[in-house]
């Protein structure tokens, strides 16, 4: 099928008129009338003649120096503001927000000759892992409609998987690009934080929220990611350090990482981890292995607390965040919110309240610093760390929501990376003997989104789960 | 009742807009007044829109630094911005960006007064936040609402906290004109008390102790906002200094509150009642990287400054004006610099400062130049010329035989007689160092000539 | 220091959600207890970590003094049109809400 094509394969087809923009727009209309009512992966769905047009158009002008997404077709996480196309961010209080201004990432994919498709459910304000937390329908993930495709950024990892678009920018603040990543069978990363500026992006936790590219393949996502990234002036968080050119960089990845380290905690292969994903991590360290790589066990003791740092600072940061919905500028009044957001809300305005802010914000600001520094050593023992997205498979739909504890624990594995900023690919790893997709994550230092683009590719390059996609 | 609660304790807190270009967080323009209609001067930013970030504009951080320095304040070297929360339809993000632990500037003061009277107001803090929207109320169809116009909002505002150290009325007017006038010359703002580009309040209590210490505050205070002029300002701080202090003479326990100044009965009134503290979960703006401020900045920045209203009103009384004079002088810069100029190209200091004030309107358009040209002009130069003083000093000694030998006597203080004499016959034109001169070389030839004779 | 289980009435649940501008019913407050109750007890562990003489981390960029420059910036200014276009209620080219009193 057309759209399992890379973007790098999609682009070559375009320049060589074997097919066209237009070709690949209806062919997203077309999964979309199929897949749409089965996964609810949507929000908006850009109307079709509009973006026919909008393929035509850039089929006319199409040049042959035309950049690598130009007239490639994507879909945006619901919490990018869009001139002119509601951003609901899953939630009842922007159901009919337009905003009047375009989000940085948006702009940028935009001038680069790319096409929106639309946006893509999630949880509310990304409070969730299981997409469910939504005002606009629980997402079901194509593997199983049963269950849960992972969250927050549910709707993109879904729409990738059952391509109703070459691909999807989601966001991640504990997860939520990883994590449905992994229970979709799609790559995601999570960048180092101020990688690509979070202008337009509806704030969740400012000082953990990450916008990244969702694919194919981690190609794919390095294509996406060279398009995106960069300094932005409208984001003082964004980092002034140049961006590389990562698909350029993939050329001999193989030779690049042999007798490089990775580095596997052992605390994170313990208690709570599904057998089923622990032989798929350690069958894919062994792969790894297999292309050279040295493999080092080492202790990250630190790890129980990361769960308590991310829900004291995130619920803290969105508390504030969300204080700006107040239905008199935009959207409806707070009675909007559901009750986890509420809840949510309501932790972080206890962590900052006189009388507990020391006990509670001030320390877990603290517990970020140690964080820092263990994986500051850990990552100075090794190069790249390898550790599993999720403790489980997906959960079927409803499970995770019953218990708002439960639901925080799904977010083990992820959670303590973005306190600390450092950047992190899920990359599919196997599946289960029920045919359920695993994820693996590689982490890497500040800014090393390269050498994990290179492993990553690597990796793919020996396997084909990525490949794979769920039966239509 | 007075003696019972004899000390008024005041505090102020002063909010200054900056005169930028665009707005504290974002590019729009800051000209709130200017606007053409409500809610033209905004953006994703200072409307608070989903996703939008905010920006700090240097200038502003540049010129907080500045005012802080005019203030005699210590500059945090490491500083950042807070968010402050709470909710107000003006505030569109429910928080507003400020500075909580780390303010630029801190630790400073001002000098108010005269003589015995002079006394020190200490600054505990001066920082940098933005501005809100501006709310106005309005009957639409019967209903009472409120209506918004952001174009306000994200404007720089800096705010300056002084410690409780003002004991009356007139001294929280002295420090409020003082201020405004350092505001003023430091050329950071309009300081524009009808528009609001500077607003005052002040925290009023009654002590019963004659000595305030930290330890022995008022256990409340009384907040006196939204007034708009220094001598309101005066008004109302007295009216609730007696007010308290009646009230508290009576036994009665005074609410910390809000007031507001009535003109029409020329009375403060209750505007709100605060039940709590305020809790407003201050944690560091995660969006916004912390500053750090490099001493060669600071010292740059530091010797731009000109120099302040004290320092030209020094030079001025030790030129012989009244202190009186001085402070009218140095109500504006242009003025104080204007006379400071001149005044090394005059004469006499203190008639020029006395007649550039008898004549302050015309003199204040001159060059300093022009300025001492005019007073000499006017005031008649002075003659220096030595043949046609000798005459007069001739005519003086030859007449005043009397006062000469008591002079020759040893009694040096005819002299001054003599040089009168001279004026006059000179119409006050003569150059006294000159006629002095003159009158002593004179008398001495005088005195051999007639032993010769 | 030890984490301490915290105490939490439903007054305190709704003080906080007043805090919070949240409208939350006595039926949510009484809901929403026990949930708090559990997510403030987890959370809490962190009570058990030794952070003695850490310094906070609130961002992790390393980055200082960014600012913009003192530009108007014309292109992202918006229209009163546009400002307004999302408001449930306006008037005359203002934001309206009911009546506050100052």
């Amino acid at each position: 099928m057309l759209l399992d094509l890379s973007i790098r394969e999609l682009q070559a087809g375009l320049a060589a008129k074997k097919f066209s923009s237009e070709d690949l727009v209806r062919k997203c209309y077309e999964n979309i009338a199929r897949e749409q009512p089965r996964t609810n992966a949507f929000i908006t769905i850009v109307d079709k003649e509009t973006a026919l047009k909008e393929a035509k158009e850039k089929d006319a002008a199409r040049t042959p120096s035309a950049p690598p997404l130009y007239g490639i077709p994507f879909v945006l996480k619901d919490s990018f503001a869009t001139r002119g196309i509601r951003t609901t961010c899953a939630s009842n209080v922007l159901r009919d927000f337009i905003p009047p201004y375009d989000a940085t990432v948006y702009r940028r994919l935009r001038e680069a000759g790319a096409i929106l498709i639309g946006k893509m459910n999630m949880d509310a304000w990304g409070h969730g892992g299981s997409s469910e937390n939504t005002d606009f329908g629980a997402v079901r993930n194509p593997w199983d409609i049963e269950r849960v495709p992972g969250g927050s950024s549910g709707g993109c990892a879904a729409g990738v998987a059952v391509r109703m678009a070459a691909f999807a920018i989601g966001e991640d603040t504990g997860g939520s690009i990883r994590n449905p990543s992994a229970w979709c069978n799609t790559t995601g990363l999570k960048v180092t934080y101020g990688r690509v500026s979070r202008y337009g992006c509806v704030a969740y936790a400012s000082s953990f929220d990450t916008v990244g590219p969702m694919g194919k393949s981690v190609e794919d996502c390095a294509a996406i990611l060279e398009a995106t990234a960069g300094n932005d002036l409208h984001d003082a968080t964004s980092a002034p350090v140049p961006v590389p050119s990562y698909t350029a960089e993939l050329a001999g990845a193989e030779s690049f990482i042999k007798d490089k380290t990775i580095g596997v905690p052992r605390e994170l292969f313990g208690e709570g981890l599904d057998p089923e994903i622990r032989a798929s991590i350690m069958a894919s360290i062994d792969v790894l292995k297999g292309l050279g790589m040295q493999v080092k066990e080492l202790s990250m003791p630190l790890f129980d607390y990361g769960l308590p740092v991310y829900y004291l600072i995130a619920p803290s940061e969105t508390s504030s965040n969300l204080a700006r919905y107040d239905g008199v500028r935009y959207g409806g009044d707070r009675s909007n919110f559901t009750e986890e957001t509420m809840r949510r809300i309501m932790i972080g305005t206890y962590a900052l309240s006189a009388g507990y802010y020391d006990a509670y914000y001030r320390k877990a600001q603290k517990a970020r610093t140690l964080f820092i520094a263990e994986y500051k050593r850990l990552l100075s023992e090794c190069d790249v760390l390898v550790m599993p997205v999720n403790p489980t498979v997906a959960p079927k739909v409803g499970e995770l929501m019953a218990d708002p504890l439960a639901n925080l624990l799904a977010d083990v594995y992820t959670v303590s990376i973005n306190p600390v900023g450092v950047p992190s690919l899920a990359v599919p790893s196997g599946f289960t003997k029920a045919g359920l997709p695993i994820g693996m994550q590689i982490v890497g230092k500040m800014f090393a989104e390269s050498l994990l683009f290179q492993i990553g590719h690597a990796f793919q390059s020996e396997t084909d789960y990525h490949t794979r996609a769920p039966k239509v | 009742m007075t003696e019972q609660f004899p000390t008024p304790v005041i505090g102020m807190e002063i909010h200054v807009e900056l005169k930028t270009k665009s707005k504290m967080f974002c590019g729009c323009k800051n000209d709130p007044f200017g606007a053409d209609a409500p809610n033209t001067h905004t953006c994703p930013v200072c409307l608070g829109l989903p996703g939008a970030l905010p920006v700090p504009n240097r200038k502003a951080v540049e010129w907080t630094i500045r005012l802080a320095l005019a203030l005699n304040c210590s500059i945090s070297m490491e500083s950042k911005f807070d968010r402050k929360h709470y909710s107000y339809p003006d505030l569109p993000k429910g928080y507003q960006i400020s500075q909580y632990d780390q303010p630029i500037g801190h630790d400073g003061y001002l000098e108010i007064g005269e003589g015995e009277k002079r006394s020190k107001i200490r600054i505990r803090r001066v920082h940098l936040e933005e501005d809100t929207g501006k709310l106005s109320h309005k009957e639409i169809d019967g209903e009472n609402v409120s209506l918004i116009d952001f174009n306000r909002s994200s404007v720089p505002l800096v705010e300056i906290v002084t410690e409780p150290d003002m004991r009356s009325a007139e001294e929280a007017k002295e420090f409020g004109k003082k201020l405004h006038r350092i505001v003023r010359y430091s050329d950071v703002s309009d300081a524009d008390m009808e528009k609001g580009s500077m607003r005052l309040e002040a925290n009023v209590s009654v002590s019963e102790h004659t000595e305030i210490t930290e330890d022995n505050l008022p256990p409340y205070k009384v907040e006196l906002k939204n007034i708009n002029s220094f001598r309101f300002m005066a008004l109302a701080a007295d009216y609730e200094i007696k007010r308290q202090r009646e009230a508290r003479a009576r036994g009665e326990k005074i609410p910390q509150e809000t007031r507001g100044w009535g003109e029409a009965k020329k009375a403060t009134r209750l505007q709100r009642v605060k039940e709590d503290a305020q809790e407003y979960r201050y944690f560091p703006d995660p969006d916004l990287p912390p500053m750090r401020f490099k001493e060669e900045m600071v010292a740059s920045i530091k010797k731009s400054l000109p120099p302040m209203p004290d320092t030209y009103a020094a030079q001025f009384v030790a030129a012989g004006a009244s202190y009186e004079s001085a402070d009218i002088l140095t109500d504006d810069m242009a003025t104080a610099q204007l006379v400071a100029e001149a005044l090394p190209l005059v004469s006499d200091g203190k008639i020029f400062i006395n007649w550039f004030l008898r004549n302050r309107d015309t003199n204040a358009a001159l060059s300093a130049a022009d300025l001492a040209k005019r007073f000499a002009d006017e005031k008649g130069s002075k003659v220096t010329d030595e043949a046609v003083i000798i005459e007069w000093v001739k005519t003086v000694v030859d007449e005043n035989q009397n006062v000469v030998a008591e002079f020759k006597a040893g009694k040096e203080s005819v002299l001054m007689f003599l040089v009168g004499k001279v004026q006059k016959l000179a119409a006050g034109k003569a150059d006294a160092q000159v006629v002095m001169r003159l009158l002593r070389s004179q008398i001495d030839q005088y005195t051999r000539s007639s032993v010769a004779r | 220091m030890n984490a301490q289980m915290p105490e939490l009435s439903i007054s305190d649940v709704k003080k906080v959600a007043a805090l919070a501008s949240l409208p939350v019913s006595d039926a949510l407050a009484e809901k929403f207890r026990p949930q708090l109750l559990s997510v403030l007890g987890f959370v809490g562990e962190i009570g058990t970590l030794d952070t003695e003489g850490v310094v906070e981390t609130s961002q992790v960029t390393g980055l200082e003094n960014i600012y913009r420059e003192d530009v108007v910036e014309e292109s992202s200014m918006f229209t009163q049109k546009e400002a307004l276009q999302n408001a449930k209620r306006t008037h005359n080219g203002y934001f309206v809400v009911k009546a506050v009193i100052e």
